[in-house]
């Protein structure tokens, strides 16, 4: 075990502050929130940026166009990124993480040329249509369509909680291309596709969040026509190439955000300092608490990445252990800020009060807390499947 | 290939093998519960075994620190980590925390002939079997102790604990053995619930059940990250932290497992309450959680180091 930082990566540290350091004062004033393109405008700039400085996808490997660069280093961009006040990934989030790697590990090389480069670049979107109003934790009994008709695909369907469909211009879309049967289990007749947004057949429909504001959306697909040739993996094999995608969402996604709680919690003590909180020990002691839970989840992530390292492999089910802990602490945090702000922690003016309501997603996105429990005492745990 | 690489090194996987096989060998469920027996319900009864002591000491778990010139192993902290997460597991009895920091100053100590006990605040653990006590123990009382493999002794006089280093090395061990523990009561809730049967199918395929498993794994493997780093950090906020989370997952971890056995957990008979008691009592050492809370928040207000 060791936790100290080679030469190099400290001069790969120092070298990223340096940058960020330079260009993060000449950063256009954030969008506001209720302004889809604007929001896309700053995030693929920033994107863009990132590109021409050469960090952009540090973690992609090198004949995907990524940087290579060691799960390390990775940790260091996450961490001073988040540090300096950068951006977020936004609307890069599909395609960086989920969309992006999948393409990567499973496209042909022709489809790698066509649709990473991009990511990279900061010049498309990614959404990612999975979740169906009748499938969402139990996602493989999906009923959207797909027809093979010549060289594409008649899609017909719809998709639900689609993060960022309306300024998405791709989807990483899964559809059923054989109907489920005696034979047939439904995890085997799903399909992975790369659908253009712009494609005749698509609406949108955007959808108000409890925090009023629109981050997913429903995606209705009326006979669409998507070429075979944006098909990654094989026919009905959209199931395993999802997991790849799926497991990365879990492994990884995450670590900023950790990085980011951790500056949140200072701020929610010098605030309860400042308006007299801090005097009441049951607070302070809230706060300490919490202290130790991000201390903790920062070093369950070191533990994590290691061991993929060590088995090189993609993050694996020790994403479930790390994702059910830190939505919970998330929210414990939010509500903790609620206690420091007082009567404020109802006005939605408060940035902390936006950011408690957006921390009660965290235990339903990306697979609930109680399929959380479901995939760690089955797979880690052996505990036998059909409660 | 980064520097930064937090597992366990081939080395380090032997150690923890070797001593879960050591105390496997020497140390396995007859010899725990024979110990219980003679100890009683209130631990008056309680005697260490020198024997075991002794073995333990040529093993070098009390000189596992002490450079190999003095005879010691000359290994680090993290090694004791893990030789501590693994006393827990098998809720091996004694001042073992006591002892391996009296290694290299007590005579004796490090090669287990001496057994060295430590006023704790209000308590100390082992008073009359210990050859050496550290701190003032005049006038202690005994306690009917809660855990029968813990004799307790109540000391007046009350010193407040002070935050020196070795309390700190001593928070960082408590909390490797509760880790130990909470990771054994994991694993004992798990074998339960694979084989005992209700409604014709095992309880573990219960979700209630499942789910609190989970918990218990989460909670571990939690306290485990924050454990392990400490040991390669020895920051005293990092230990503060490790003691808080391996605190947590010691206690509820055996809990659950007491629920998970149903009437059986509440029995003599099942080894489940022991690990509760020894966590409850590990939990008070040092003083509640109260000290390491207010350092993890005064830390918040200072400006950011790095
Ligand atoms: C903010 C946000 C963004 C999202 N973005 C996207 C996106 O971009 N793309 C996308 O495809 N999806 C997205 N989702 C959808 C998300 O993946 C689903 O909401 C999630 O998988 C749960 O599905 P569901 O909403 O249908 O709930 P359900 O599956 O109906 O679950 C309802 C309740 O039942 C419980 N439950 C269900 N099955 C079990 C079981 N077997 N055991 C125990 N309890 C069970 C659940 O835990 C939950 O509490 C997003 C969701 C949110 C909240």
């Amino acid at each position: 075990m060791d936790l100290t930082y080679t030469e190099e990566e400290e001069a790969f540290r120092a070298g990223l502050r340096e940058w960020l350091a330079k260009v993060l004062p000449g950063l256009p004033p954030k969008p506001d929130p209720g302004d889809w393109p604007a929001r896309r405008a700053y995030d693929l700039g920033w994107q863009r940026m990132l590109y021409d400085a050469g960090y952009a996808g540090l973690h992609w490997p090198v004949d995907a166009g990524g940087r290579g660069a060691t799960p390390t280093q990775h940790l260091i961009f996450l961490e001073e990124t988040e540090r300096a006040g950068a951006p977020y990934v936004g609307a890069n989030f599909v395609g960086l993480l989920h969309a992006g790697p999948t393409i990567a590990a499973e496209g042909t090389p022709e489809q790698r040329a066509r649709w990473l480069p991009p990511i990279l670049r900061g010049e498309e979107v990614w959404c990612q249509g999975f979740s169906e109003p009748d499938a969402g934790s139990d996602l493989a009994s999906l009923r959207t369509r797909a027809v093979r008709d010549g060289d594409d695909y008649v899609i017909t369907g719809s998709k639900i909680w689609t993060s960022h469909a309306e300024v998405a211009d791709w989807c990483e879309l899964l559809v059923r291309t054989r109907p489920v049967s005696d034979e047939v289990p439904k995890h085997r007749g799903i399909t992975w596709l790369a659908l253009p947004m712009d494609a005749p057949g698509v609406t949108v429909r955007p959808l108000r969040t409890l925090a009023g504001s629109t981050e997913f959306a429903e995606v209705f697909l009326d006979e669409v026509r998507v070429p075979a040739a944006n098909r990654v993996g094989a026919e009905n094999d959209g199931w395993r190439v999802t997991m790849v995608t799926l497991s990365f969402e879990r492994g990884t996604a995450f670590v900023g955000e950790v990085v980011a709680c951790r500056r949140v919690l200072g701020e929610l003590a010098r605030e309860a300092r400042a308006n007299g909180r801090w005097d009441d020990p049951s607070l302070r002691r809230r706060l300490g608490r919490l202290n130790a839970e991000f201390r903790a989840l920062w070093r369950l992530t070191q533990w994590n990445v290691s061991e993929s390292e060590r088995t090189g492999g993609v993050p694996g089910v020790g994403g479930s252990v790390f994702k059910l802990r830190y939505s919970h602490a998330r929210q414990e945090l939010y509500d903790t800020a609620a206690e420091v702000l007082g009567p404020d922690a109802l006005d939605l003016s408060r940035e902390w009060t936006l950011d408690r309501l957006s921390s009660l997603s965290y235990t339903i996105a990306a697979g609930t807390s109680q399929i959380q429990q479901n995939i760690v005492a089955e797979r880690i745990l052996g505990l036998p499947k059909n409660g | 290939m980064s520097a930064v690489y937090f597992q366990l090194s081939d080395d380090q996987r032997a150690l923890q093998a070797g001593v879960r096989e050591l105390l496997a060998g020497r140390f396995e469920r007859e010899a725990l519960r024979a110990a219980v027996d003679e100890a009683g319900v209130d631990g008056s009864g309680a005697r260490l075994d020198r024997g075991l002591w002794r073995e333990l000491g040529e093993a070098g778990f009390f000189a596992l620190r002490l450079p190999e010139a003095d005879g010691g192993v000359g290994l680090g902290l993290p090694e004791a980590v893990l030789a501590f997460e693994e006393a827990g597991r098998a809720l091996l009895p004694g001042p073992l925390v006591a002892t391996h920091l009296a290694a290299g100053t007590v005579p004796g100590a490090a090669e287990g002939q001496t057994v060295v006990t430590a006023v704790d605040g209000a308590l100390v653990e082992w008073l009359d079997e210990a050859d050496v006590v550290q701190g003032d123990a005049s006038g202690a009382m005994p306690l009917h102790s809660v855990d029968p493999l813990t004799p307790l002794h109540r000391v007046h006089a009350v010193v407040p604990t002070t935050a020196g280093a070795d309390n700190s090395l001593a928070g960082l061990l408590t909390a490797a053995e509760q880790l130990g523990g909470a990771s054994r009561t994991c694993d004992m809730a798990v074998r339960y619930a694979r084989d005992r049967e209700q409604f014709g199918r095992p309880i573990g395929s219960f979700q209630a059940v499942k789910h609190l498993c989970a918990q218990m794994l989460v909670r571990t493997e939690v306290a485990r990250a924050a454990v392990y780093a400490a040991a390669v950090t020895a920051d005293p906020l990092d230990i503060a932290a490790a003691r808080l989370l391996a605190d947590e997952a010691a206690v509820r971890g055996a809990r659950d497992c007491l629920q998970i056995h149903g009437g059986m957990g509440f029995t003599w008979e099942a080894d489940v309450h022991m690990y509760l008691k020894r966590a409850w009592v590990r939990a008070r050492r040092g003083g509640d959680a109260a000290a390491p809370e207010e350092s993890l928040a005064a830390e918040l207000l200072l400006p950011e180091k790095r």
